[in-house]
């Protein structure tokens, strides 16, 4: 608990420096647009079927272990559907898809980085966890050492890392849905916050997954249908569509009044400028400006994939190792095929939306903000009832991701902080149930307040932040326990802290938040690269190393003592929670 | 109790074999990941040109087959993993764990 209440302390004082927050956000600031019908009815049909199985999942969610892991009976497939559900957001959809209509090649470096962390997960950390853990990424960090302070370093990790992600989600899903159905922000962020918390408390994890599974399999259908469609268009000649959007990309230079100043100036043919504007979308861009952010930037999506308490929690709810692999392999593929998807989209919307002049307003900007790059090509390709389709499916999207986000945020209270730490282990399954269920009511209302609280803030930082922190923090940490013999109780939590403190503080002092976000003058901030990891995780890592190596006492000894038997159980799964005991 | 089931288990010489082969497994497939994605990032980061450079005389450039290769790279490489570890490794997980039953 006095992780929590710090954490709300932290949250309150940033929204409380009351500087002027720049404008903007992980899906910018938006428009109202007038109230889109077709839309509406499809996302209740969607809410329809999802409360139904919600219903169905009520009844089978009887104890805490039904809550946390859905009894640990899904398969491999399905679980491999709800970590691509909970991994495929609304930003990553609408954001990469726009930011490939902008800049073309850039965005698919963008994707790549949020792919490469699944092949290390599978490598390394998924059948481990499986063998090890039950509920929450803390009952495998945390197997041989102290539960006390392992514990309320994992619950700490755990909720920073779900509190960032969730205020850019609840945020994108305010600033998408007025744009999509017209609605009033605030009813965006309540509507999002009820069916949520709904989802959680009486369905918990069956439910949760349930709704990841049917948001993943329309998602996926969706951009599949739009990506087939623009490809149909051109015979399936890809070099013909890019062809096509090098040449549109071209003549909106040859009529950009800073393109032809720019060629006056430096005394170049226009053509020949334009035509190296054009080119431009086809490689690597302005997104990585120095070796050392690409790097840096690079670590945190990959290693903060396996540190993400949402994702990590999904291992637990099938019955056993194979599966566990079976999840990732499925989870992999499917994101990587999303991954190339939106890449086909984006150069649809180049080709068909920028060339449409009813999608675009009197400057030449896209209606609603540039963010709606897929929602007009879904229009464009597919008439009204389509772009009704896809745009449900986008605030289905959002209502999956922060159902999963929650539900983690309150296993780490009822579980790591309630029933390990403050009850010693002893407490019943219907209370720390009930405990759950009431974390799951706090977070959602809190979750609630900040999305209206930063309506007009910029919150693009708070996932890659969240990133970050799962890098630094919650992964080393998990690696270093479950693959090193000589690491400590002591060595785990100073390591982890160091990480968590250095990566918060490192964002902070960084050009995103100090000279965007506070408002401080340009090439002030401390820390002159995009992304913390590269420094964070170093602190995380040799953190947890120096302490370990340091710890003499006989706790640490005991625990070095303990790595052998959790090593067997680790590899071969003897004595691993099975589905039953769950 | 427990305990001597773990002892029986580190003792036997298969359980060396898995532990070992698939460590070692894991570890090179860790690395092979590891340079594949962070070469190409260094290309981005040390040699833009080299990614914007198009393949024949058509606008599709070198990065595309790359950046999509680094994608299914991705997924393959899970793929070889998951075969071998739910097949041989499993298989032999099963018979350390039968003999210790016994």
């Amino acid at each position: 608990m006095r992780t929590a209440t710090k954490l709300c302390g932290a949250l309150t004082l940033l929204a409380a420096t009351g500087v002027a927050f720049a404008a903007g956000g992980d899906l910018g600031q938006t428009v109202k647009q007038e109230t889109n019908w077709t839309a509406i009815i499809m996302f209740l049909i969607f809410v329809g079927l999802t409360l139904w199985i919600t219903k169905w999942a009520a009844a089978r969610t009887k104890t805490a272990a039904a809550f946390y892991t859905a009894g640990g009976g899904v398969t491999g497939f399905q679980n491999g559907l709800a970590i691509a559900g909970d991994y495929m957001s609304a930003a990553s959809f609408l954001g990469i898809s726009a930011a490939i209509m902008a800049n073309g090649y850039d965005g698919l470096i963008y994707s790549i980085g949020f792919l490469v962390g699944w092949p290390i997960i599978t490598f390394l950390l998924a059948e481990r966890l499986r063998n090890l853990g039950r509920f929450t990424f803390a009952d495998v960090a945390g197997y041989r050492f102290r539960q006390g302070p392992i514990r309320t370093f994992a619950a700490a990790g755990t909720l920073v890392v779900v509190a960032f992600y969730l205020i850019a989600q609840m945020v994108g899903a305010g600033q998408l849905i007025k744009l999509l159905f017209g609605l009033d922000y605030w009813m965006a962020v309540v509507i999002v916050g009820v069916l949520m918390m709904v989802y959680v408390l009486f369905g918990g994890m069956t439910a949760t997954t349930w709704v990841q599974i049917i948001k993943a399999c329309l998602l996926l259908a969706g951009a599949s249908f739009m990506a087939f469609a623009v490809l149909f268009h051109f015979g399936f000649n890809v070099e013909a569509m890019f062809a096509k959007a090098v040449e549109i990309k071209t003549n909106l230079a040859l009529n950009d009044p800073k393109v032809v100043a720019k060629a006056a100036e430096q005394g170049k043919d226009v053509m020949e400028v334009a035509q190296n504007v054009g080119r431009s979308i086809m490689g690597p861009g302005n997104f990585i400006k120095d070796p050392i952010s690409a790097i840096s930037f690079g670590m945190a999506l990959m290693f903060g994939t396996a540190g993400l308490p949402h994702i990590l929690m999904r291992f637990f709810t099938v019955p056993d190792a194979k599966q566990a692999r079976k999840s990732v392999l499925w989870a992999t593929t499917w994101i990587g095929y999303f991954y190339i998807l939106t890449f086909i989209i984006g150069f649809g919307a180049i080709i068909f939306v920028l060339t449409d002049p009813s999608f675009l307003d009197a400057k030449g900007a896209l209606k609603g903000g540039s963010n709606m790059a897929a929602i007009h090509l879904a229009n464009a390709l597919g008439g009204n009832i389509f772009l009704g389709f896809m745009s449900a499916v986008a605030f289905a999207t959002i209502l999956a991701v922060v159902a999963g986000l929650t539900l983690s945020g309150a296993s780490a209270v009822s579980h790591d902080l309630y029933a390990t730490l403050f009850k010693e282990g002893k407490a019943d399954s219907a209370s720390e149930l009930r405990v759950s269920r009431i974390a799951t009511l706090c977070l959602g209302v809190v979750a609630v307040l900040l999305g209206i609280a930063f309506e007009k803030q910029n919150v693009a930082f708070m996932v890659s932040l969240a990133f970050a922190v799962a890098a630094s923090a919650n992964f080393p940490v998990l690696l270093l326990s479950v693959l090193w013999k000589d690491c400590t109780t002591r060595g785990a939590v100073i390591g982890g802290f160091l990480g968590l403190i250095a990566s918060v503080g490192l964002t902070v002092v960084s050009p995103a938040v100090w000279e965007d976000v506070l408002g401080n003058p340009k090439g002030s901030a401390w820390f002159p690269y995009t992304s913390p990891a590269l420094f964070s995780m170093l602190a995380g890592f040799l953190g947890t190393w120096l302490f370990s190596v340091l710890d003499q006492s006989e706790q640490a000894k005991k625990e070095r003592a303990a790595y052998a038997a959790q090593r067997v159980r680790s590899e071969t799964g003897f004595g691993a929670a099975a589905a039953s005991d769950h | 109790m427990q305990n001597d089931i773990y002892e029986r288990i580190r003792a036997n010489p298969k359980y060396q074999r898995l532990v070992q082969e698939r460590g070692r497994f894991g570890w090179i497939l860790t690395i092979l990941m590891l340079i594949v994605y962070y070469g190409y990032i260094a290309l981005i980061a040390f040699d833009k040109e080299f990614l914007a450079k198009p393949i024949g005389t058509g606008v599709t450039t070198l990065g595309i087959p790359i950046g999509v290769g680094v994608i299914l790279f991705a997924i393959i490489i899970t793929g070889i993993y998951v075969r071998r570890a739910n097949t041989e490794f499993d298989a032999l997980t099963e018979e350390i764990l039968k003999e210790v039953r016994k």
